[in-house]
This record gives C-alpha cells, sequence and structure tokens, in this order.
C-alpha cells in the first residue's frame, strides 16, 4: 500500500488491443434466477399468442377452402335434413352488410357529434362530465342487456313503425331495433377515439381559425374534424367490427331466423328493414352444435367469411394508422 | 479479460497530474466570491479516466473528444452554459446514453482501469450512481424511495424495520431527516421540489456508490440546503469520487478541487479550482467566468 | 339576435345554434341511458319483489324452475316466480374470476414483454397479433371452442374414471368451467394488452432511468417501477376486462355447458371440468321466453344484476385509481 505512495507506477505499455472491446450489454445473465424465469415466461406468452393468432387464421382458413362453396354465398338458407340440402347463407352476408351499414350510419355521426360536443364545447361542466361517465357506462354494459332494453322500446306501439306489428302487436325485432342498439355498442369507440383526435390538435390552430372571423361551427367543420379524420376514421372502423362482431343483440333483437322475413306491403327497402333477418354471426352460432341447426361445416365456411372482414377491417384501420403517421396527423 | 471485481482498496496519489489541487491560493485574487474554508483535499486517486469521448446524438455532436481524470478524495465541477454537453458527458460515465437511441458514443471510459463497455450496466450502475437535473422521486412514499434501493441491491424481502436505521441515515447526510422524520409514509411526490431533490441524494447515497454523479444538485435549493449539500459534498469526496454540474459559480469555488469548463461539447479548460477562477488559462474561460460575476 | 351578429354565416349554422343542437344530442344519450337502467329496473322489479334475497341464494333446480316460471306465464293462470339463481352467479363468479386472474397475469406480462423487452421484430409481430385477438367476434372464439378445444377436454383430459365417478349427478362432456375460462382469458387478455401497454408507455422515463442509473436492473425496474406507476391503466384495463367477461353471453352459451349446475370446488380438481352456465347465457339461452310475462321479468332480473355489476366494478375502479393518486401515480 505504502509503496505505491512512494514508487510512481511503472509506466503503462501501450495498451495492446486498440480494437474495439466487445460490449457488456445488459443481457439476463447477471439477474436473478427468478427475474431470469419471468423474462422466459414473457417470451413463451408471448410466442403462445401468436400461436394462438396464427393457428385461429389458419384454421378457419383451412376449413373455409374445405367446406365453403361459392354457392353458399348467393344462396340463402333453406330447410334441409342434411348440410348439403340446407342452401348457403347469403341471408346472413347480406344481413351482416345491412347491420354494418346502418349501425355505422347511425353512430358515427352521432359519436362524432358528442366527441366534438365535449371537446369543443362542453358547457355546461357537470353535463359534460355526466356525459363522459355516460359513455364510459354504455361502454361497459354487456351488450345481452342492451339488447334486452330494445325489445322494450321497439316493442312500443308508438315504435311499431320500425317493425312488423299485427293487430297492435308490435313484434319489435327488425333490422332497425338491431341496428340501433348496435350503433350504441359501437358508439364509445368513435366517440373515444374522435376526441382523441380533436384533443390533439393544438389550440393555435383553432385560434388562428378564429382570427380570421371563423365560427365555431365553421372551424370545427372546416379544418378541425377534416384534421382529425384519421381517428373518426379508426374509431368508425373499430366500431364496425364491433358491430358485425356482436352476437347477442342480433339473436334478441333480429328475431329467430335464417332467411329475410320482409314486412308485406312496404316499399322496396323498408319492407325487407322492418323485418326479421340474421347475421353471419347469428348464423354461426345457430349453425354450431350447439345451436338450433347444427352444421358444423356450414358454420366453419360462414365464420370463414367472418374472418376474412374482420382481417380486412383489422389491415384497413392499420392503413389509416400508417399513412396518417406518415403524413404527420398522427402523433404518435 | 480484466476481472470485473472492485478495485484494490489503494490509496495513493496521481503522479501523474500535472494540475495538483493542494495548492497555496493563488495571490493575485481577482476573483471575489469567498472560497470555503475546506482543508485541501488529503490524497486522490484516479477513479474514473475519461479518454477521448465524443457523444452524437444523430448528425449532432454534443460533447466532442473530451479527456478528463475523475478522482476519488476530491470534488469535479463541470462547468459550462446551457446545452454545452455537460449532462450529456455525465450521463455517458454510467452508460445511461446507451438508453437513447440516437446517442452513439466513442472514445474510451475506463473506471480502475477497466472499460466501462466491459462492465455490465447494471453493476458499473451500482458502482456509479447518478442524481439527475430534474428530481425523480419514485411514486412511492418517502421512505420506500430509498428502502426501494436497499432492498434491490441487498435481499428484496427485508422488513421495513431492518432497514430504518439504513434509511434514516441515508436522509441524515443528505439532511432532509429532519424534516421528514415524523412522516416517513408521506408521498415522495408532494414533497418541495428542493426536498425531493435532497431525497434523490440520499437514495443515491444509499447504494453506495464509488463515483457520484451529481446533475445541478442544487438548482432547485435555498441556500440553507444549499450549504448542507455543499458541506455533505465535501465530506463524501473522501470516499467517493464526487462529479457535480453547475450553473453557480460560486458553488463550483466554493466545493470543487478541479473544474472543467466546457463549451458547446468541446472542454475549454481543465484545471484546478483555484487557477481556473483566478487565472485562467484560455480566453474562453476568463470571458466565461468574469461574465458571469462582473 | 345572434343572426344579426353574424350575419354572413346565417342563422342556420350559427355557433348557439349548433351547441344546442350538439347538447340536445348529448342530452339524448345520457337520457337514453337513464331511460335503460330504470326500465331494466322496473322491469325486473317483480322478480326480485317475489322472491326477496332468496333470488340471490341457493335452492332447486334453477333449469326447471325457469321452465316453470314461462310455462305459468304462458298458460296465463298463476304466474310462478319462485327462482334461486345461486348456480347461474357462482357460475359467472367462477368463470370471470378465473378468466381475468389469468388474464390479468398474461396481459402484464406481455404488455411488459410488448414495450420493454421484446427486441423490435418481436414487438412489431405481437402488437397486431393482440389487436387481431381483440377483434375476432365472440361467436368465432364460441364456434373453436366448442369444435376443437371441447372435445379435446372431454375426450383427452377427462378420465373415464373421472365421469363415473359423478356418472349419477352430472355428464362431463368437456362442456365445462375449464373451456370457458381458457377462452375467457384469451378473449379479455388482448384488451388488457392494450390498455396496459398504453400506460406503460406513458410511465414517465426520469422513473424508469432514475431506477436504472442506481443500478438496478430493467427486469426489477419495470416491474417495480414502471409496472406500479402504471397500476391506474391496469386498474382501468382490469375493470374493463371484467365487465367484458361478466357481459359475455353468446361465447359462454356455446362452451359452459349450459346447465343451471354449481360446479363445486369441493368436488376436488374435477370441479374445473364440471358443466355451468353463467347469468349472461341464461339470458340469450331463453330468450324466446320473453313474451311469457314472469319470464321476462325474470330474464330482466338477470340483466339488473349484470347491468349492477358492470357499474359497481367501474366504480370500484375507480375508487381504486383515487386511492392511489396519493402517490402520485394516476
Ligand atoms: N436525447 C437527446 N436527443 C438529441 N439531442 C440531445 C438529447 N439530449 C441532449 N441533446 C443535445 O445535446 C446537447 C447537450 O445537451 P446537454 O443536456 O448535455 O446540455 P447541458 O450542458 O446539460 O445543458 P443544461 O445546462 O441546460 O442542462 C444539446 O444541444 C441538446 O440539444
Ligand atoms: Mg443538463
Amino acid at each position: 500500500m505504502e509503496s505505491s505512495l512512494a514508487t510512481p507506477p511503472p509506466p503503462q505499455a501501450p495498451p495492446p488491443e486498440r480494437k474495439a472491446p466487445t460490449r457488456a450489454v445488459e443481457g439476463s445473465a447477471t439477474w436473478s434466477l427468478l427475474d431470469r424465469l419471468g423474462l422466459a415466461f414473457c417470451w413463451a406468452l408471448g410466442l403462445l399468442f401468436c400461436a394462438i393468432a396464427v393457428g385461429i387464421v389458419v384454421y378457419l382458413f383451412l376449413q373455409g377452402v374445405k367446406f365453403l362453396k361459392l354457392s353458399e354465398l348467393t344462396t340463402p338458407a333453406a330447410s334441409g335434413f342434411s348440410e348439403t340440402e340446407s342452401g348457403g347463407f347469403s341471408d346472413a352476408l347480406f344481413g351482416t352488410l345491412i347491420v354494418g351499414t346502418m349501425g355505422i350510419a347511425l353512430a358515427l355521426p352521432a359519436g362524432v357529434a358528442i366527441a366534438v360536443w365535449l371537446v369543443e364545447y362542453g358547457r355546461p361542466a357537470p353535463l359534460a362530465r355526466v356525459t363522459e361517465l355516460t359513455i364510459e357506462a354504455i361502454a361497459g354494459i354487456p351488450s345481452i342487456v342492451l339488447a334486452l332494453f330494445g325489445t322494450v322500446i321497439f316493442s312500443s306501439t308508438a315504435l311499431g313503425f320500425l317493425s312488423r306489428s299485427n293487430e297492435g302487436v308490435v313484434f319489435g325485432r327488425s333490422f332497425f331495433a338491431a341496428a340501433a342498439m348496435l350503433a350504441l355498442v359501437a358508439l364509445p369507440l368513435i366517440v373515444a377515439s374522435t376526441r382523441q383526435g380533436l384533443e390533439s390538435i393544438p389550440r393555435h390552430v383553432r385560434e388562428a381559425s378564429f382570427a380570421v372571423g371563423k365560427t365555431k361551427a365553421a372551424t370545427t367543420r372546416r379544418i378541425l374534424l377534416p384534421t382529425a379524420r384519421p381517428q373518426v376514421a379508426t374509431g368508425m372502423i373499430l366500431g364496425l367490427g364491433r358491430i358485425i362482431g356482436d352476437t347477442a343483440i342480433i339473436v334478441v333483437l333480429l328475431g329467430a331466423t335464417q332467411n329475410f322475413a320482409p314486412v308485406e306491403g312496404a316499399p322496396f327497402p323498408l319492407d325487407y328493414l322492418r323485418g326479421a333477418g340474421t347475421t353471419l354471426t347469428n348464423f354461426v352460432y345457430e349453425a354450431s352444435p350447439t345451436g338450433n341447426l347444427n352444421q358444423p361445416q356450414k358454420a366453419y365456411a360462414a365464420a370463414f367469411v367472418l374472418l376474412l372482414m374482420v382481417l380486412g377491417l383489422n389491415a384497413a384501420a392499420d392503413l389509416v394508422h400508417r399513412r396518417a403517421r406518415k403524413a404527420g396527423t398522427w402523433s404518435h | 479479460m480484466e476481472p470485473l471485481t472492485a478495485p484494490p482498496p489503494i490509496r495513493r496519489l496521481d503522479p501523474q497530474d500535472p494540475t495538483p489541487a493542494a495548492e497555496a491560493p493563488a495571490t493575485a485574487t481577482s476573483f471575489v466570491a469567498a472560497r470555503r474554508s475546506i482543508a485541501a483535499p488529503q490524497f486522490s486517486i484516479r477513479r474514473m479516466e475519461v479518454d477521448d469521448v465524443s457523444v452524437h446524438y444523430g448528425a449532432k455532436e454534443a460533447v466532442k473528444r473530451v479527456s478528463l481524470p475523475i478522482r476519488q478524495g476530491e470534488v469535479l465541477a463541470l462547468i459550462g452554459p446551457s446545452g454545452c454537453g455537460k449532462t450529456t458527458l455525465l450521463r455517458s460515465l454510467n452508460r445511461l446514453t446507451e438508453l437513447t437511441a440516437a446517442a452513439k458514443l466513442t472514445g474510451s471510459i475506463r473506471l480502475d482501469d477497466v472499460d466501462i463497455r466491459l462492465i455490465e450496466p447494471t453493476l458499473l450502475r451500482r458502482r456509479v450512481t447518478m442524481v439527475f437535473q430534474q428530481p425523480n422521486p419514485f411514486p412511492m412514499s418517502v421512505f420506500d424511495n430509498i428502502a426501494y434501493v436497499l432492498r434491490e441491491q441487498g435481499s428484496r424481502r427485508t422488513k421495513k424495520k431492518v432497514l430504518a436505521p439504513q434509511v434514516h441515515s441515508a436522509l441524515q447526510r443528505a439532511g432532509l431527516f429532519e424534516e421528514v422524520k415524523d412522516n416517513l409514509d408521506h408521498p415522495a411526490l408532494k414533497l418541495s421540489g428542493g426536498q425531493q431533490q435532497r431525497l434523490c441524494i440520499a437514495r443515491a447515497l444509499a447504494a453506495e456508490p464509488e463515483v457520484l454523479l451529481l446533475d445541478e444538485p442544487c438548482s432547485a435549493l435555498d441556500p440553507q440546503s444549499t450549504a448542507v449539500i455543499e458541506d455533505l459534498i465535501v465530506k463524501l469526496r473522501d470516499d467517493v469520487a464526487v462529479v457535480i454540474v453547475t450553473h453557480n459559480l460560486q458553488q463550483a469555488y466554493r466545493i470543487a478541487d478541479h473544474v472543467a469548463f466546457m463549451y458547446l461539447g468541446d472542454l475549454v479548460e481543465y484545471n484546478s479550482a483555484t487557477r481556473l477562477f483566478n487565472t485562467p488559462a484560455q480566453a474562453r474561460t476568463r470571458e466565461y467566468v468574469s461574465g458571469a460575476f462582473g | 339576435m345572434e343572426e344579426e351578429l353574424q350575419p354572413e354565416y346565417g342563422p342556420k349554422w350559427s355557433d348557439q345554434r349548433v351547441e344546442r343542437m350538439l347538447g340536445a344530442l348529448v342530452v339524448f344519450v345520457v337520457g337514453l341511458l337513464l331511460a335503460m337502467i330504470a326500465v331494466v329496473f322496473v322491469r325486473a322489479w317483480p322478480s326480485f319483489a317475489h322472491n326477496g334475497l332468496a333470488w340471490f341464494g341457493p335452492g332447486g333446480d334453477v333449469d326447471n324452475q325457469l321452465q316453470e316460471i314461462s310455462l305459468s306465464g304462458q298458460n296465463g293462470l298463476n304466474y310462478v316466480w319462485t327462482f334461486h339463481a345461486w348456480p347461474l352467479i357462482w357460475s359467472t363468479i367462477l368463470i370471470t374470476g378465473g378468466a381475468v386472474i389469468c388474464g390479468l397475469v398474461t396481459a402484464l406480462f406481455i404488455s411488459v414483454f410488448i414495450v420493454e423487452f421484446a427486441p423490435t421484430w418481436m414487438a412489431n409481430i405481437l402488437q397486431p397479433v393482440v389487436r387481431f385477438l381483440a377483434s375476432v367476434p365472440s361467436v368465432i372464439y364460441g364456434l373453436l371452442g366448442v369444435l376443437i378445444l371441447v372435445p379435446f377436454i372431454g375426450n383427452h383430459l377427462i378420465t373415464q374414471g373421472e365421469k363415473a365417478s359423478v356418472a349419477g349427478v352430472i355428464s362431463l362432456t368437456g362442456y365445462s368451467l375449464m373451456a370457458a375460462v381458457i377462452v375467457l382469458t384469451i378473449m379479455i387478455a388482448p384488451l388488457m394488452v392494450s390498455i396496459f401497454s398504453d400506460g406503460l408507455r406513458s410511465v414517465k422515463p426520469g422513473w424508469v432511468e432514475g431506477s436504472l442509473a442506481l443500478g438496478v436492473n430493467r427486469w426489477r425496474t419495470t416491474w417495480k417501477i414502471a409496472v406500479r406507476a402504471a397500476r391506474p391503466a391496469i386498474i382501468a384495463g382490469t375493470v374493463l376486462a371484467v365487465a367484458r367477461a361478466i357481459g359475455e353471453s353468446v361465447m359462454l352459451a356455446m362452451i359452459s355447458g349450459s346447465t343451471g349446475w354449481a360446479p363445486n370446488p369441493a368436488d376436488g380438481l374435477i370441479f374445473v371440468y364440471e358443466p355451468s352456465r353463467p347469468l349472461a347465457p341464461t339470458i340469450v339461452k331463453n330468450v324466446d321466453q320473453l313474451s311469457s310475462p314472469p319470464a321476462n321479468a325474470t330474464l330482466f332480473a338477470i340483466a339488473a344484476v349484470l347491468l349492477f355489476s358492470a357499474a359497481f366494478c367501474s366504480f370500484a375502479g375507480w375508487m381504486a385509481r383515487r386511492a392511489m393518486r396519493k402517490y402520485g401515480a394516476a
């Protein structure tokens, strides 16, 4: 010890290695066993999730290729004893499209309007808070409860014109009823997404618009909503996914049938919309071994078509997100 | 390869040092601030060696080919105008720059003659701890903030009672104990800014580091707490190599033994505190030091 | 008056008018929710009133009770009201609880993995995977459960001996608590992952850096600092998942076994193979009975319980987040 105080250490030989030393990055090597097990568990779960997703897609794809016939997409269901005799599920396919269109047609304007009110107006403050709570609550309400509520509303005589009514007794099950309740399912998603979009627009954009004498309404319509379009679109896509994926409301509010049941005497589109019908989800439910039809092959085929729609929506959402990020209108 | 163990407990003066810290005060004093009457360092050991270090953030070079020694037994102060790369240099000393994806470091830094890139970051950061410019106490109680460090370094399940003495002494050393001793369960984020900063210092001390990096620890403190921290730093210098970034030149003069002046990423001058402030070798240093005071 | 102040925009789109229109819509939606709560509870009232607290208790075969209730409504004579929902409630508790616990653990690890530890390529795969799993319709999960998982459990996991041991009481076919919990976990975990990882990403970087700078490794830092700071998001995600699990009806109607049976943990581990039926699927399975007044009231009573539970867990989550604000983690 003392010696080193007295004698200077020998001049160091020029370091032989001049190449960059290999780095000790933080790996898990120094972690305790438990930590390393945890990380391994992370990997295992991550791979399991990937496997499940790939499994679902591949399995349904294989079953779809095996069982889906093009004729099934164009022929309605028929009563028959075997899978070959019972027709296809074209009514279900159209039903899904109708319900999706109508649900979004209701939910999109309402959702955007509510989001605009929340972000741009929001007065009086207590009402704004109550509205936020309401939207959150609607998001948390089981869709089966919404469906039951729908049966009460739409079988009231005042709303008889929206479904089949017979000697004053309103059936209460129709595309109108189902779409209205499904719109409530999509509403919170659209509100949340639109809100996020509006809130990420900096203040000075609004101020610049007010400064040239535009009203708040005009600013919102001409500047804010166009800027928030990607988020509105994302909300719409998410909402659409929920609408076409919902089964409970369809089972309760669209009637227990596998075919369109148009109301006689009504003008063209209304007769179908006022009548009962079915969707792909309902068809899969009924065609599964636990349902009334029990035609697993057709259930697979319909599920495959449904899955394709979901994948398409996911891809669309991804596209919107990516484009907006490229254009710089998405904050993250 | 070189062992990753703690350095041998040898305390030797650095014979290569061209600028010994202990020296007679300069006679021609242009500097008006009173130097704190601290004794000259008893010894100094070279613990860290910054050798030709540059740090790039993308295309921007935040630190340009800086070389300096860091010694136990004395306090090193980094001064310089805002944005000159002090924080960046400090962060590269315990490899925190690696957390910034854009940052790229060249050159080498050695701790006890071992390149820090060879030391596993976690182990390195236990030996070289840092207190940040912005106080960042964890969202827990005051007690847990310090107990967290102790628990993570020792047994994770240690009881509160067992840890209490260590926690108290860390708080005491940072001059915070008297203020918080009655409510150690108080949320740390509800402390004042200065108290939070002292809590962060206490936390760093609880880790028992070999090198302590302080990034403007006193910027949010009142003069009295500042004095407590300064005393602490001076007391610590025998056990820990201390590097402190400060914008307060008087503070640098009061507590530092060596001062490094940086400007736009360059290390303009590295010198003993008395020399740097009283007879700066570089014109830039003189401008900065006198401009700030005069 | 306003019109005169801003003549160039006309009365149609004046700010005041737009605000009033939007306000009316908002009030309508709020009113709709209140109306729904009121309607559900009013409709449910007769069932609760006739049974009292026994509604929630055990007693008798719940499936028979439901059948008698709806029959009595169709005959239009004397309504039968007796309904003891315990097996359904117990099944809801078991399935929701099991799925939420499994989902919470899974989602925590996966979101920590995505945000902190996964290499970029892995994170780039996992994120779309999670989004996809969250968007698969429940009926598809149900179908795959019925056609793959249920037969697998029935044929390979449950031994003949186990089937024989309960043969007289209930038949074990694979439609089981276990199948329900597994599929429900896969359904709700992705939901939680997306909320958890948002929370983890928005943890102040200063806290994580501060911990790393003290020589705590990344794993411990993540769990002790980041996950801790993200607890409000974790609670929010869990609450949402609980609500979703309680309300899941179709998938569970397909694979839970659809028997008003209360799996008994006292039977030993075999109870995870027992069938049951939670509250929500009970409504789906008995939709046809809505036209029978007492059955209608009974089903609305079930809906009221679902509604109350969903509201209650939202409230509990809100309280928990409020309590957490004390340490500034909110
Ligand atoms: N994460 C980062 N990404 C890109 N550039 C950065 C980053 N952090 C710092 N810089 C740049 O590096 C330069 C040095 O920054 P640094 O924080 O080291 O300055 P400083 O000397 O600590 O300043 P101050 O006294 O204000 O704290 C600055 O010009 C800054 O813009
Ligand atoms: Mg700085």
